[in-house]
């Protein structure tokens, strides 16, 4: 809810943010860049915990028979 | 021997409303096991570590000794609900689960008394712990080369998510117990189902039903929902074919394992419906239906579907109001479900007629539907309180399915993974044969919070919860209170240090100055709640005048 987000919180104790307009909702493209942002936010995160040297891991992660 | 748990008589249904979402189920997870510094290490001894580190844990909660061996007397399977016993000459050695997978603890605790075993979990002979009873009701065991924990028995779909995810958090400390002894290789936890190199593992959902229901209808009414059910509850896969030869993603970390139709076995040409009849309860009213073909699952959403959708199946099945459907050919047409990530698939059925997954999930949403509100379980007031979610949940998730796919992915697994996965493929150009995307396949399923990727999301909102974090970890200790659940988990955390062991549907008790072991059968499921037993658990502090009570026994007689 990327619009949400950007709306100005609502003051009840001052009159002065009445002249201040809430901001517009984000237009759609603007708000698929925010996914995007989302996305690569998260892929740099990611980058950060996945263990090191892919295939090794990969490879190693071997198992004997279940269910 | 010499009494049951006390309660009412129940009839099959046990007094929950029949029709809708709420029967007694449970799961079972065998968790994907991994010591990245110790490749060779023997799988077996690994999962006994888990074990032998979680009791460690309940050592410390508990001065008691919050673990208590399991009972096998009540193990059966190799017994078919068609009707026969396999012969245990002809059984493959890992369908012989009735039997301890090394020194029989219990036969020794049965035959001697505790003292032969030592407080430490480990034998004379210097065989690890390989089982244990937790105080949620759970059990938490080494089978096969797997560490294994099965939930308490639960009544509702709900209930079922949060003791699941609670095992989670079991193995998760057994993980951190293991990373912070300097003398054992840290060992990692994976709630996955296959090594993607031809090995698959399962996770199982159980169902009690009225034995009067005729097995072959279970069949009829459950292999096309079965067939389809992945869509809404499949955990995503990369690779395709049992060992990933072929490059790709698929819904179902199962689908590709599955070689039959009907059978008995688990491990070996897997059967979309398994047929092992082991009640863990009165044989001649009930069935446990075991089930098999689920993939583990993390998210919330799709587990509370997986299990929620399904006792509603169960219901029809049971009113005779499944629909009438059959699948062509259900193993290839599950295999192609499965591969076919677009949902624009067609399905062959044995009239001939063309149908996509998502519509024959509708069909059996439609029916389950109409029959949950002409019993009344469905009402959003005056219904049974978890068929109405249920329902919601279910139309909200295939109408995404059939429209906005994003909003999808933030409960259903397999899209959420593979959301994951493009994001991947897009930023960094890579192929499904990238060994990259086999990663975060894995690490998706690490049960660590920081290292496992559906944490990741998790943590930042992008998955939805159904249960919140607190009762979750309330159940890691607190049995669901009403099963018999209730009665074993309070009999494993109050009087740990006086049991000999327990198992579904019996405790035994080995109290001081009592000559003999005392079983304790508990083989009606839905006695031995809170309600039936609290009182007795709040009137006695020890065992000896619990027990005395219990059994209608003097004390020390």
């Amino acid at each position: 809810m990327a619009g949400q987000e950007q709306q100005q919180p609502q003051s009840r104790d001052t009159e002065v943010d009445e002249d201040v307009p809430a901001a517009p909702p984000a237009p759609a493209d603007a708000q698929a860049s925010a996914a995007t942002q989302g996305v690569d936010d998260l892929l740099d995160e990611i980058d950060g915990v996945l263990e090191s040297n892919a295939e090794e891991f990969v490879r190693a992660f071997v198992q004997k028979g279940g269910q | 021997m010499t009494a049951v748990v006390p309660g009412k008589p129940a009839d099959t249904a046990g007094g929950l409303p029949v029709g809708g979402a709420m029967r007694v189920m449970g799961s079972e997870t065998e968790y994907g096991i991994h010591a990245p510094s110790a490749p060779g290490a023997n799988a077996t001894m690994m999962s006994a570590r888990v074990i032998q580190a979680y009791a460690q844990v309940t050592r410390q909660r508990a001065a008691g000794g919050a673990e208590t061996r399991w009972d096998y007397t009540d193990e059966e399977p190799l017994h078919d609900a068609r009707g026969w016993t396999l012969e245990r000459s002809s059984a493959d050695p890992e369908q012989l689960t009735d039997q301890p997978p090394v020194l029989d603890a219990e036969a020794i605790a049965l035959a001697y008394g505790r003292q032969e075993l030592e407080a430490d979990g480990e034998d004379e002979s210097g065989t690890l712990l390989m089982n244990m009873v937790l105080g949620n009701g759970a059990r938490l065991y080494v089978d096969h080369a797997h560490p294994e924990y099965s939930s308490p028995e639960v009544t509702n779909p709900r209930a079922a998510v949060t003791w699941d995810a609670a095992g989670d958090l079991v193995a998760l400390a057994a993980v951190r117990r293991l990373a912070a002894d300097p003398e054992l290789p840290p060992i990692n936890l994976y709630k996955n189902n296959t090594d993607n190199k031809s090995v698959s593992y399962g996770s199982h959902e159980n169902y009690l039903m009225p034995r009067s229901v005729p097995f072959g209808e279970i069949v009829r009414g459950l292999t096309p929902f079965f067939v389809t059910r992945q869509i809404i509850c499949g955990a995503g896969r990369v690779g395709l074919g049992q060992d990933s030869a072929r490059a790709g993603y698929q819904i179902s970390q199962r689908a590709d394992f599955f070689e039959t139709e009907v059978g008995l076995e688990t491990t070996i040409r897997r059967p979309i419906i398994n047929t092992r009849d082991e009640p863990h309860a009165t044989a001649d009213k009930y069935r446990r239906l075991h089930v098999i073909i689920g993939d583990a699952n993390l998210s919330q959403a799709s587990n509370f579907l997986k299990f929620g959708t399904t006792a509603m199946v169960l219901s029809l099945i049971e009113a005779g109001l499944a629909p009438r459907i059959e699948v062509h050919e259900p193993v290839a047409a599950l295999q192609a479900v499965s591969h076919d990530t677009s949902l624009t698939g067609l399905l062959r059925l044995g009239d001939g007629r063309r149908i996509s997954a998502l519509d024959l999930q509708w069909i059996y949403f439609e029916a389950a539907s109409k029959h949950a509100q002409d019993t009344g379980v469905a009402d959003a007031v005056d219904g049974d309180g978890h068929t109405h979610e249920v329902l919601e949940r279910w139309s909200a998730t295939l109408s995404e399915l059939g429209g906005d796919r994003a909003a999808a992915a933030s409960s259903v697994e397999w899209l959420a993974k593979l959301s994951l996965l493009e994001g991947y493929r897009q930023r960094d150009g890579l192929g499904w044969d990238n060994a990259r995307l086999g990663l975060v396949d894995l690490q998706w399923a690490d049960i660590r919070p920081e290292k496992g990727l559906y944490y990741r999301l998790l943590a930042r909102d992008r998955m939805r919860r159904i249960v919140d974090d607190a009762a979750i970890a309330r159940a890691v200790t607190e049995p669901p209170s009403d099963t018999r659940a209730y009665f074993r988990g309070r009999c494993v955390s109050r009087f740990g240090a006086d049991l000999a062991g327990a198992s579904w549907d019996s405790v035994i008790f080995d109290v001081p100055g009592r000559g003999r072991l005392q079983r304790v059968p508990t083989r009606e499921p839905l006695r031995g709640t809170e309600a039936l037993t609290g009182g007795l658990f709040a009137r006695h502090r020890e065992a000896g005048t619990f027990l005395a009570e219990l059994l209608g026994l003097s004390p020390g007689s």
